[in-house]
Protein backbone atom coordinates (compact mmCIF):
# COMPACT_ATOMS: atom_id res chain seq x y z
CA UNK A 1 0.00 0.00 0.00
CA UNK A 2 1.22 3.46 -0.82
CA UNK A 3 -1.30 5.31 1.34
CA UNK A 4 0.12 6.40 4.63
CA UNK A 5 -3.22 6.71 6.40
CA UNK A 6 -5.21 3.54 6.90
CA UNK A 7 -8.62 3.32 5.31
CA UNK A 8 -11.72 2.60 7.36
CA UNK A 9 -14.92 0.81 6.45
CA UNK A 10 -18.36 2.33 7.17
CA UNK A 11 -18.54 0.04 10.23
CA UNK A 12 -15.40 1.44 11.86
CA UNK A 13 -17.28 3.24 14.66
CA UNK A 14 -19.35 0.14 15.37
CA UNK A 15 -16.21 -2.01 15.60
CA UNK A 16 -14.77 0.40 18.13
CA UNK A 17 -18.00 0.52 20.10
CA UNK A 18 -18.06 -3.29 20.24
CA UNK A 19 -14.51 -3.42 21.60
CA UNK A 20 -12.81 -4.82 18.51
CA UNK A 21 -9.06 -5.16 18.38
CA UNK A 22 -8.18 -3.35 15.17
CA UNK A 23 -5.21 -4.20 12.99
CA UNK A 24 -3.86 -3.11 9.62
CA UNK A 25 -5.07 -5.39 6.85
CA UNK A 26 -4.73 -4.64 3.14
CA UNK A 27 -4.46 -0.94 3.89
CA UNK A 28 -7.55 -0.91 6.12
CA UNK A 29 -7.97 -0.70 9.85
CA UNK A 30 -9.92 -3.91 10.40
CA UNK A 31 -11.23 -5.87 13.39
CA UNK A 32 -9.10 -8.97 13.94
CA UNK A 33 -11.22 -10.04 16.91
CA UNK A 34 -13.84 -8.81 19.37
CA UNK A 35 -13.88 -9.38 23.15
CA UNK A 36 -15.29 -12.89 22.60
CA UNK A 37 -11.94 -13.98 21.10
CA UNK A 38 -11.03 -15.85 17.92
CA UNK A 39 -11.89 -19.34 19.14
CA UNK A 40 -15.34 -18.51 20.50
CA UNK A 41 -16.10 -16.32 17.47
CA UNK A 42 -15.22 -19.25 15.24
CA UNK A 43 -17.36 -21.71 17.19
CA UNK A 44 -20.23 -19.22 17.37
CA UNK A 45 -20.26 -18.95 13.57
CA UNK A 46 -20.43 -22.73 13.26
CA UNK A 47 -23.23 -23.07 15.83
CA UNK A 48 -25.31 -19.89 15.36
CA UNK A 49 -24.45 -16.92 13.14
CA UNK A 50 -21.47 -14.65 12.65
CA UNK A 51 -21.59 -11.20 11.10
CA UNK A 52 -18.47 -10.15 9.21
CA UNK A 53 -17.54 -6.74 7.88
CA UNK A 54 -15.97 -7.47 4.51
CA UNK A 55 -16.40 -3.96 3.18
CA UNK A 56 -12.68 -3.76 2.48
CA UNK A 57 -13.20 -6.14 -0.43
CA UNK A 58 -13.71 -4.61 -3.85
CA UNK A 59 -17.15 -4.47 -5.46
CA UNK A 60 -17.12 -3.85 -9.17
CA UNK A 61 -19.91 -3.51 -11.70
CA UNK A 62 -19.26 -4.54 -15.31
CA UNK A 63 -21.94 -3.46 -17.76
CA UNK A 64 -22.51 -3.34 -21.49
CA UNK A 65 -23.86 -5.83 -23.99
CA UNK A 66 -20.53 -7.64 -24.28
CA UNK A 67 -19.47 -7.59 -20.62
CA UNK A 68 -19.72 -11.36 -20.10
CA UNK A 69 -17.85 -12.14 -23.32
CA UNK A 70 -15.19 -9.61 -22.39
CA UNK A 71 -14.69 -10.96 -18.88
CA UNK A 72 -14.12 -14.44 -20.31
CA UNK A 73 -10.80 -13.12 -21.69
CA UNK A 74 -9.54 -12.82 -18.11
CA UNK A 75 -11.03 -15.87 -16.35
CA UNK A 76 -11.10 -19.61 -17.25
CA UNK A 77 -14.75 -19.66 -16.25
CA UNK A 78 -18.05 -19.72 -18.09
CA UNK A 79 -19.51 -16.22 -17.72
CA UNK A 80 -21.46 -16.01 -21.00
CA UNK A 81 -23.82 -18.79 -19.95
CA UNK A 82 -23.96 -17.85 -16.28
CA UNK A 83 -27.72 -17.74 -15.65
CA UNK A 84 -29.31 -14.58 -14.36
CA UNK A 85 -29.01 -14.15 -10.58
CA UNK A 86 -26.47 -16.96 -10.37
CA UNK A 87 -23.02 -16.59 -8.91
CA UNK A 88 -19.77 -18.32 -9.83
CA UNK A 89 -16.28 -18.56 -8.33
CA UNK A 90 -13.65 -17.31 -10.77
CA UNK A 91 -9.93 -16.60 -11.06
CA UNK A 92 -8.04 -13.86 -12.83
CA UNK A 93 -5.14 -15.63 -14.55
CA UNK A 94 -1.97 -14.17 -16.04
CA UNK A 95 -0.11 -15.03 -19.25
CA UNK A 96 1.78 -17.82 -17.46
CA UNK A 97 -1.36 -19.44 -16.10
CA UNK A 98 -0.71 -18.13 -12.58
CA UNK A 99 -3.43 -16.52 -10.51
CA UNK A 100 -3.72 -12.75 -10.06
CA UNK A 101 -6.71 -13.01 -7.72
CA UNK A 102 -9.81 -15.05 -7.04
CA UNK A 103 -13.21 -13.44 -7.23
CA UNK A 104 -16.96 -14.00 -7.21
CA UNK A 105 -18.98 -13.11 -10.30
CA UNK A 106 -22.75 -12.72 -10.25
CA UNK A 107 -24.96 -12.19 -13.27
CA UNK A 108 -27.20 -9.44 -11.90
CA UNK A 109 -29.25 -9.21 -15.11
CA UNK A 110 -28.17 -5.93 -16.67
CA UNK A 111 -24.67 -6.07 -15.22
CA UNK A 112 -22.04 -8.39 -13.76
CA UNK A 113 -21.33 -7.93 -10.08
CA UNK A 114 -17.74 -8.78 -9.08
CA UNK A 115 -16.31 -9.12 -5.58
CA UNK A 116 -12.51 -9.13 -5.42
CA UNK A 117 -9.98 -9.35 -2.60
CA UNK A 118 -9.08 -6.21 -0.67
CA UNK A 119 -5.33 -6.67 -1.08
CA UNK A 120 -5.66 -7.10 -4.85
CA UNK A 121 -8.47 -4.71 -5.69
CA UNK A 122 -6.43 -1.83 -7.11
CA UNK A 123 -4.44 -4.23 -9.25
CA UNK A 124 -7.66 -6.05 -10.30
CA UNK A 125 -9.37 -2.83 -11.32
CA UNK A 126 -6.32 -1.80 -13.35
CA UNK A 127 -6.30 -5.27 -14.94
CA UNK A 128 -9.98 -4.94 -15.90
CA UNK A 129 -9.41 -1.45 -17.28
CA UNK A 130 -6.34 -2.50 -19.28
CA UNK A 131 -8.09 -5.38 -20.96
CA UNK A 132 -11.78 -4.57 -21.05
CA UNK A 133 -12.19 -0.80 -21.10
CA UNK A 134 -13.09 -0.75 -24.79
CA UNK A 135 -15.69 -3.47 -24.45
CA UNK A 136 -17.62 -2.68 -21.29
CA UNK A 137 -18.16 -0.16 -18.54
CA UNK A 138 -16.21 -0.74 -15.38
CA UNK A 139 -17.56 0.91 -12.29
CA UNK A 140 -16.04 0.52 -8.85
CA UNK A 141 -18.83 0.52 -6.29
CA UNK A 142 -16.91 2.39 -3.63
CA UNK A 143 -20.12 3.69 -2.07
CA UNK A 144 -21.20 0.22 -1.00
CA UNK A 145 -20.30 -1.82 2.07
CA UNK A 146 -20.30 -5.62 2.22
CA UNK A 147 -21.52 -7.70 5.14
CA UNK A 148 -21.44 -11.48 5.45
CA UNK A 149 -23.86 -13.32 7.69
CA UNK A 150 -22.68 -16.90 8.09
CA UNK A 151 -23.80 -19.91 10.07
CA UNK A 152 -26.72 -22.28 10.62
CA UNK A 153 -28.97 -19.50 11.95
CA UNK A 154 -28.25 -17.14 9.03
CA UNK A 155 -31.23 -18.35 6.97
CA UNK A 156 -33.70 -17.88 9.86
CA UNK A 157 -32.40 -14.38 10.57
CA UNK A 158 -32.52 -13.33 6.92
CA UNK A 159 -36.01 -14.79 6.48
CA UNK A 160 -37.26 -12.56 9.28
CA UNK A 161 -36.06 -9.49 7.40
CA UNK A 162 -36.92 -10.73 3.91
CA UNK A 163 -39.05 -13.92 3.70
CA UNK A 164 -38.18 -14.39 0.00
CA UNK A 165 -34.54 -15.03 0.98
CA UNK A 166 -35.68 -18.54 1.96
CA UNK A 167 -36.06 -19.38 -1.75
CA UNK A 168 -32.41 -18.68 -2.42
CA UNK A 169 -29.99 -21.58 -2.73
CA UNK A 170 -26.19 -21.60 -2.60
CA UNK A 171 -24.61 -19.31 -5.23
CA UNK A 172 -27.76 -17.45 -6.19
CA UNK A 173 -28.54 -13.74 -5.84
CA UNK A 174 -31.53 -11.49 -5.15
CA UNK A 175 -32.30 -7.85 -4.56
CA UNK A 176 -33.84 -7.76 -1.09
CA UNK A 177 -35.30 -5.03 1.08
CA UNK A 178 -33.68 -5.48 4.47
CA UNK A 179 -35.31 -3.18 7.03
CA UNK A 180 -36.21 -0.86 4.17
CA UNK A 181 -32.72 -0.87 2.67
CA UNK A 182 -32.33 -2.18 -0.86
CA UNK A 183 -29.49 -4.70 -0.81
CA UNK A 184 -27.93 -7.00 -3.37
CA UNK A 185 -27.68 -10.34 -1.60
CA UNK A 186 -25.98 -13.58 -2.59
CA UNK A 187 -26.31 -16.88 -0.74
CA UNK A 188 -22.61 -17.52 -0.34
CA UNK A 189 -19.67 -16.80 1.88
CA UNK A 190 -16.26 -18.09 2.80
CA UNK A 191 -16.77 -19.94 6.07
CA UNK A 192 -18.04 -23.32 4.85
CA UNK A 193 -21.41 -22.51 6.40
CA UNK A 194 -24.72 -21.59 4.86
CA UNK A 195 -24.91 -17.83 4.73
CA UNK A 196 -25.34 -14.61 2.81
CA UNK A 197 -23.19 -11.78 1.53
CA UNK A 198 -25.00 -8.48 1.57
CA UNK A 199 -23.95 -5.55 -0.57
CA UNK A 200 -25.48 -2.49 1.10
CA UNK A 201 -25.17 1.25 0.49
CA UNK A 202 -22.29 2.46 2.68
CA UNK A 203 -24.46 5.02 4.46
CA UNK A 204 -26.92 2.36 5.63
CA UNK A 205 -24.39 -0.35 6.48
CA UNK A 206 -24.11 0.47 10.17
CA UNK A 207 -27.89 0.57 10.55
CA UNK A 208 -28.23 -2.83 8.87
CA UNK A 209 -25.44 -4.33 10.98
CA UNK A 210 -27.18 -3.07 14.14
CA UNK A 211 -30.49 -4.58 13.00
CA UNK A 212 -28.80 -7.95 12.42
CA UNK A 213 -27.04 -7.72 15.79
CA UNK A 214 -30.37 -7.36 17.63
CA UNK A 215 -30.84 -11.09 17.08
CA UNK A 216 -29.39 -12.99 20.05
CA UNK A 217 -27.80 -15.52 17.70
CA UNK A 218 -25.66 -12.92 15.90
CA UNK A 219 -22.15 -11.96 16.99
CA UNK A 220 -19.67 -9.77 15.14
CA UNK A 221 -16.73 -11.89 13.97
CA UNK A 222 -13.23 -10.64 13.17
CA UNK A 223 -10.62 -11.51 10.58
CA UNK A 224 -8.94 -14.00 12.92
CA UNK A 225 -11.93 -16.33 12.96
CA UNK A 226 -12.67 -15.60 9.31
CA UNK A 227 -9.29 -17.11 8.50
CA UNK A 228 -9.66 -20.20 10.72
CA UNK A 229 -13.17 -20.81 9.33
CA UNK A 230 -11.99 -20.70 5.72
CA UNK A 231 -8.99 -22.88 6.58
CA UNK A 232 -11.26 -25.58 8.05
CA UNK A 233 -13.48 -25.21 4.98
CA UNK A 234 -10.42 -25.93 2.81
CA UNK A 235 -10.86 -22.73 0.82
CA UNK A 236 -8.01 -20.96 -0.94
CA UNK A 237 -6.73 -17.61 0.26
CA UNK A 238 -4.95 -15.28 -2.11
CA UNK A 239 -1.30 -14.88 -1.15
CA UNK A 240 -1.31 -18.33 0.43
CA UNK A 241 -2.87 -21.00 -1.82
CA UNK A 242 -3.11 -18.70 -4.83
CA UNK A 243 -0.43 -16.52 -6.38
CA UNK A 244 1.13 -15.68 -9.70
CA UNK A 245 3.45 -18.65 -9.06
CA UNK A 246 0.61 -21.15 -8.59
CA UNK A 247 -1.81 -22.23 -11.32
CA UNK A 248 -5.46 -23.17 -10.67
CA UNK A 249 -4.66 -26.81 -11.58
CA UNK A 250 -1.87 -26.92 -9.00
CA UNK A 251 -4.26 -25.34 -6.48
CA UNK A 252 -6.66 -28.27 -7.10
CA UNK A 253 -9.28 -25.86 -8.42
CA UNK A 254 -10.16 -27.94 -11.50
CA UNK A 255 -13.81 -27.78 -10.41
CA UNK A 256 -13.66 -24.01 -10.95
CA UNK A 257 -12.42 -24.37 -14.54
CA UNK A 258 -15.70 -24.45 -16.45
CA UNK A 259 -16.30 -27.26 -18.97
CA UNK A 260 -17.23 -24.70 -21.64
CA UNK A 261 -13.76 -23.17 -21.47
CA UNK A 262 -11.78 -26.42 -21.60
CA UNK A 263 -10.13 -27.95 -24.67
CA UNK A 264 -13.25 -29.95 -25.52
CA UNK A 265 -15.70 -27.24 -24.46
CA UNK A 266 -17.86 -24.96 -26.58
CA UNK A 267 -15.65 -21.90 -25.98
CA UNK A 268 -12.23 -23.41 -25.30
CA UNK A 269 -9.41 -21.21 -24.00
CA UNK A 270 -9.33 -17.56 -24.96
CA UNK A 271 -8.19 -16.40 -21.51
CA UNK A 272 -4.76 -15.37 -20.28
CA UNK A 273 -2.54 -18.39 -19.65
CA UNK A 274 -4.96 -20.74 -21.42
CA UNK A 275 -2.22 -22.82 -23.07
CA UNK A 276 -0.51 -23.61 -19.78
CA UNK A 277 -3.73 -24.38 -17.96
CA UNK A 278 -5.16 -26.58 -20.73
CA UNK A 279 -1.85 -28.43 -20.99
CA UNK A 280 -1.83 -29.00 -17.23
CA UNK A 281 -5.42 -30.24 -17.34
CA UNK A 282 -4.43 -32.74 -20.02
CA UNK A 283 -1.06 -33.83 -18.68
CA UNK A 284 -1.27 -33.22 -14.97
CA UNK A 285 0.94 -31.13 -12.71
CA UNK A 286 4.00 -31.91 -10.62
CA UNK A 287 2.56 -30.52 -7.38
CA UNK A 288 -0.91 -30.24 -5.92
CA UNK A 289 -2.76 -28.58 -3.07
CA UNK A 290 -3.76 -30.95 -0.25
CA UNK A 291 -4.98 -30.93 3.33
CA UNK A 292 -2.33 -31.46 6.01
CA UNK A 293 -3.18 -32.84 9.43
CA UNK A 294 -0.52 -32.51 12.12
CA UNK A 295 -0.32 -35.74 14.07
CA UNK A 296 0.76 -34.07 17.30
CA UNK A 297 -0.69 -31.05 19.02
CA UNK A 298 1.78 -28.52 17.68
CA UNK A 299 0.33 -26.24 15.00
CA UNK A 300 2.14 -26.34 11.67
CA UNK A 301 2.00 -22.91 10.09
CA UNK A 302 2.98 -21.42 6.76
CA UNK A 303 5.54 -21.30 5.24
CA UNK A 304 6.86 -24.50 6.87
CA UNK A 305 8.73 -26.75 4.44
CA UNK A 306 7.51 -30.30 3.92
CA UNK A 307 9.79 -33.32 3.62
CA UNK A 308 9.26 -36.97 2.74
CA UNK A 309 10.54 -39.89 4.82
CA UNK A 310 13.84 -39.72 2.93
CA UNK A 311 14.32 -36.09 4.04
CA UNK A 312 13.72 -34.71 0.54
CA UNK A 313 12.05 -31.30 0.30
CA UNK A 314 8.74 -32.06 -1.42
CA UNK A 315 6.52 -29.08 -0.67
CA UNK A 316 5.42 -26.36 1.69
CA UNK A 317 2.59 -25.36 3.98
CA UNK A 318 0.58 -22.49 2.46
CA UNK A 319 -1.79 -21.87 5.42
CA UNK A 320 -1.73 -23.45 8.83
CA UNK A 321 -3.04 -22.99 12.31
CA UNK A 322 -5.53 -24.44 14.69
CA UNK A 323 -9.05 -25.44 13.71
CA UNK A 324 -11.33 -24.71 16.65
CA UNK A 325 -14.15 -26.91 15.25
CA UNK A 326 -11.94 -29.88 14.47
CA UNK A 327 -10.07 -29.08 17.71
CA UNK A 328 -6.71 -29.88 16.16
CA UNK A 329 -3.89 -28.26 14.25
CA UNK A 330 -4.69 -28.19 10.53
CA UNK A 331 -3.00 -26.86 7.43
CA UNK A 332 -3.18 -26.62 3.67
CA UNK A 333 -0.07 -27.17 1.60
CA UNK A 334 1.42 -28.07 -1.74
CA UNK A 335 3.18 -31.40 -2.24
CA UNK A 336 4.63 -33.39 -5.14
CA UNK A 337 1.73 -34.99 -6.99
CA UNK A 338 2.87 -38.55 -6.28
CA UNK A 339 2.61 -37.78 -2.55
CA UNK A 340 -0.78 -36.04 -2.82
CA UNK A 341 -2.52 -39.18 -1.64
CA UNK A 342 -4.60 -39.28 1.54
CA UNK A 343 -2.78 -41.04 4.34
CA UNK A 344 0.73 -40.20 3.10
CA UNK A 345 2.99 -39.44 6.06
CA UNK A 346 5.25 -36.42 5.69
CA UNK A 347 7.31 -34.16 7.93
CA UNK A 348 6.93 -30.42 8.42
CA UNK A 349 9.88 -28.39 9.61
CA UNK A 350 8.72 -26.31 12.56
CA UNK A 351 11.37 -24.26 14.36
CA UNK A 352 14.05 -26.56 12.94
CA UNK A 353 12.36 -29.70 14.22
CA UNK A 354 10.58 -32.23 12.04
CA UNK A 355 6.94 -32.79 12.99
CA UNK A 356 5.02 -35.71 11.53
CA UNK A 357 1.98 -34.79 9.43
CA UNK A 358 -0.43 -36.66 7.19
CA UNK A 359 -1.96 -35.77 3.84
CA UNK A 360 -5.74 -35.64 4.23
CA UNK A 361 -8.70 -34.73 2.07
CA UNK A 362 -10.19 -31.24 2.13
CA UNK A 363 -12.30 -29.79 3.66
CA UNK A 364 -11.65 -30.44 7.35
CA UNK A 365 -15.31 -29.84 8.16
CA UNK A 366 -18.31 -30.75 6.07
CA UNK A 367 -19.65 -27.73 4.20
CA UNK A 368 -23.21 -26.78 5.14
CA UNK A 369 -24.18 -24.89 2.00
CA UNK A 370 -27.91 -24.77 1.33
CA UNK A 371 -28.62 -26.32 -2.05
CA UNK A 372 -32.37 -26.70 -1.67
CA UNK A 373 -34.49 -29.58 -0.43
CA UNK B 1 5.44 -15.39 51.75
CA UNK B 2 6.08 -15.87 48.08
CA UNK B 3 6.99 -12.91 45.99
CA UNK B 4 6.12 -12.31 42.34
CA UNK B 5 8.28 -10.38 39.93
CA UNK B 6 7.92 -9.60 36.25
CA UNK B 7 10.05 -9.48 33.12
CA UNK B 8 9.76 -6.98 30.28
CA UNK B 9 8.81 -9.94 28.05
CA UNK B 10 5.65 -10.46 30.15
CA UNK B 11 6.69 -13.46 32.21
CA UNK B 12 5.94 -13.65 35.92
CA UNK B 13 8.42 -15.28 38.29
CA UNK B 14 7.29 -16.50 41.68
CA UNK B 15 10.05 -17.01 44.27
CA UNK B 16 9.30 -20.17 46.21
CA UNK B 17 11.93 -19.21 48.81
CA UNK B 18 13.82 -22.52 48.42
CA UNK B 19 16.04 -21.63 45.49
CA UNK B 20 13.32 -22.45 42.96
CA UNK B 21 10.90 -20.25 41.05
CA UNK B 22 7.71 -20.84 39.09
CA UNK B 23 7.49 -19.08 35.72
CA UNK B 24 4.38 -18.28 33.77
CA UNK B 25 3.07 -15.59 31.44
CA UNK B 26 1.16 -12.60 32.72
CA UNK B 27 -2.51 -11.91 32.31
CA UNK B 28 -1.57 -9.03 30.01
CA UNK B 29 0.37 -11.48 27.83
CA UNK B 30 -2.43 -14.04 27.65
CA UNK B 31 -4.86 -11.29 26.66
CA UNK B 32 -2.53 -10.13 23.92
CA UNK B 33 -2.06 -13.67 22.62
CA UNK B 34 -5.71 -14.65 22.70
CA UNK B 35 -6.99 -18.23 22.81
CA UNK B 36 -4.07 -20.54 23.47
CA UNK B 37 -4.05 -23.86 21.66
CA UNK B 38 -0.58 -25.23 22.37
CA UNK B 39 2.26 -24.79 24.83
CA UNK B 40 5.52 -26.43 23.82
CA UNK B 41 6.93 -27.55 27.16
CA UNK B 42 10.73 -27.72 27.46
CA UNK B 43 12.50 -30.76 28.90
CA UNK B 44 13.07 -31.23 32.61
CA UNK B 45 16.82 -31.02 33.22
CA UNK B 46 17.44 -28.40 30.52
CA UNK B 47 19.58 -25.45 31.56
CA UNK B 48 18.25 -22.09 30.61
CA UNK B 49 19.87 -18.70 30.43
CA UNK B 50 18.35 -15.25 30.58
CA UNK B 51 16.87 -13.99 27.34
CA UNK B 52 16.94 -17.39 25.67
CA UNK B 53 13.81 -18.78 23.98
CA UNK B 54 12.71 -21.73 26.07
CA UNK B 55 9.18 -22.49 24.98
CA UNK B 56 6.66 -21.60 22.34
CA UNK B 57 3.14 -20.59 23.15
CA UNK B 58 0.68 -20.80 20.29
CA UNK B 59 -2.70 -19.15 19.92
CA UNK B 60 -5.19 -19.84 17.14
CA UNK B 61 -3.45 -17.23 15.02
CA UNK B 62 0.22 -17.11 15.95
CA UNK B 63 3.22 -18.58 17.72
CA UNK B 64 5.05 -16.56 20.40
CA UNK B 65 8.24 -17.30 22.28
CA UNK B 66 8.64 -17.63 26.02
CA UNK B 67 11.98 -16.15 27.07
CA UNK B 68 13.92 -17.28 30.12
CA UNK B 69 13.74 -14.49 32.71
CA UNK B 70 16.49 -16.07 34.86
CA UNK B 71 19.45 -18.48 34.61
CA UNK B 72 18.88 -21.96 35.99
CA UNK B 73 17.77 -25.53 35.42
CA UNK B 74 14.26 -26.70 34.66
CA UNK B 75 13.16 -29.03 37.43
CA UNK B 76 9.49 -29.43 36.53
CA UNK B 77 7.06 -28.55 33.74
CA UNK B 78 3.32 -28.07 34.12
CA UNK B 79 2.09 -31.08 32.17
CA UNK B 80 -1.57 -30.16 32.58
CA UNK B 81 -0.93 -27.50 29.89
CA UNK B 82 -0.29 -30.31 27.43
CA UNK B 83 -3.97 -31.13 27.34
CA UNK B 84 -5.38 -27.81 28.46
CA UNK B 85 -3.33 -24.84 27.25
CA UNK B 86 -6.48 -22.75 27.76
CA UNK B 87 -5.87 -22.92 31.51
CA UNK B 88 -3.51 -19.97 30.96
CA UNK B 89 -6.34 -17.97 29.40
CA UNK B 90 -8.54 -18.83 32.36
CA UNK B 91 -6.00 -17.84 35.01
CA UNK B 92 -2.54 -16.88 33.80
CA UNK B 93 -1.16 -16.21 37.29
CA UNK B 94 -2.28 -19.55 38.71
CA UNK B 95 -1.04 -21.70 35.86
CA UNK B 96 2.73 -21.75 35.84
CA UNK B 97 4.60 -23.22 32.86
CA UNK B 98 7.99 -24.26 34.27
CA UNK B 99 9.66 -24.62 37.65
CA UNK B 100 13.32 -23.56 37.63
CA UNK B 101 16.14 -24.02 40.11
CA UNK B 102 17.98 -20.70 40.12
CA UNK B 103 21.71 -20.56 39.37
CA UNK B 104 21.92 -17.15 40.95
CA UNK B 105 19.20 -15.84 43.24
CA UNK B 106 20.27 -12.27 42.53
CA UNK B 107 18.69 -12.64 39.06
CA UNK B 108 15.40 -11.84 40.76
CA UNK B 109 16.66 -8.39 41.68
CA UNK B 110 16.84 -7.51 37.99
CA UNK B 111 13.14 -8.16 37.47
CA UNK B 112 10.31 -5.65 37.89
CA UNK B 113 7.99 -5.39 40.84
CA UNK B 114 4.26 -5.20 40.28
CA UNK B 115 4.11 -1.39 40.10
CA UNK B 116 6.88 -1.18 37.52
CA UNK B 117 5.25 -3.93 35.48
CA UNK B 118 1.86 -2.20 35.65
CA UNK B 119 3.47 0.95 34.30
CA UNK B 120 5.02 -1.05 31.46
CA UNK B 121 1.75 -2.65 30.41
CA UNK B 122 -0.06 0.69 30.51
CA UNK B 123 2.58 2.02 28.17
CA UNK B 124 2.27 -0.94 25.81
CA UNK B 125 -1.53 -1.23 25.88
Amino acid sequence: MTQSALLRTPLYDLHQELGAKLVEFAGYEMPVQYPLGVKKEHLHTRSAAGLFDVSHMGQVKLSGAKAAQALEKLVPVDIVDLPQMRQRYALFTNEEGGVLDDLMVTNAGDFLFLVVNAACKEQDIAHLQNHLEDECNIEVLSDRALLALQGPQAARIMAQLAPESAQMVFMTAKWLQLDGIECFVTRSGYSGEDGFEISVPAKQAEHLARVLLTDDDVQMIGLGARDSLRLEAGLCLYGHELSTEITPVEASLNWALSKARRADGIRPGGYLGDKTIMQQLAQGVSRKRVGIQALGKMPVRDPAELFDAGNNLIGFVSSGGFGPSVNAPIAIGFVSTELAVNGTRLFAKVRNKLVEVEVVGLPFIQANYYRGN
Amino acid sequence: MSQIKYSAEHEWVQDNGDGTVLIGITDFAQQQLGDLVFVELPEVGDSISKGEEISVIESVKAASDLFAPVDGTIVEVNESLDDEPELINEDAMANWIIKVELSDASDLDDLMDEDAYQALTEEEA
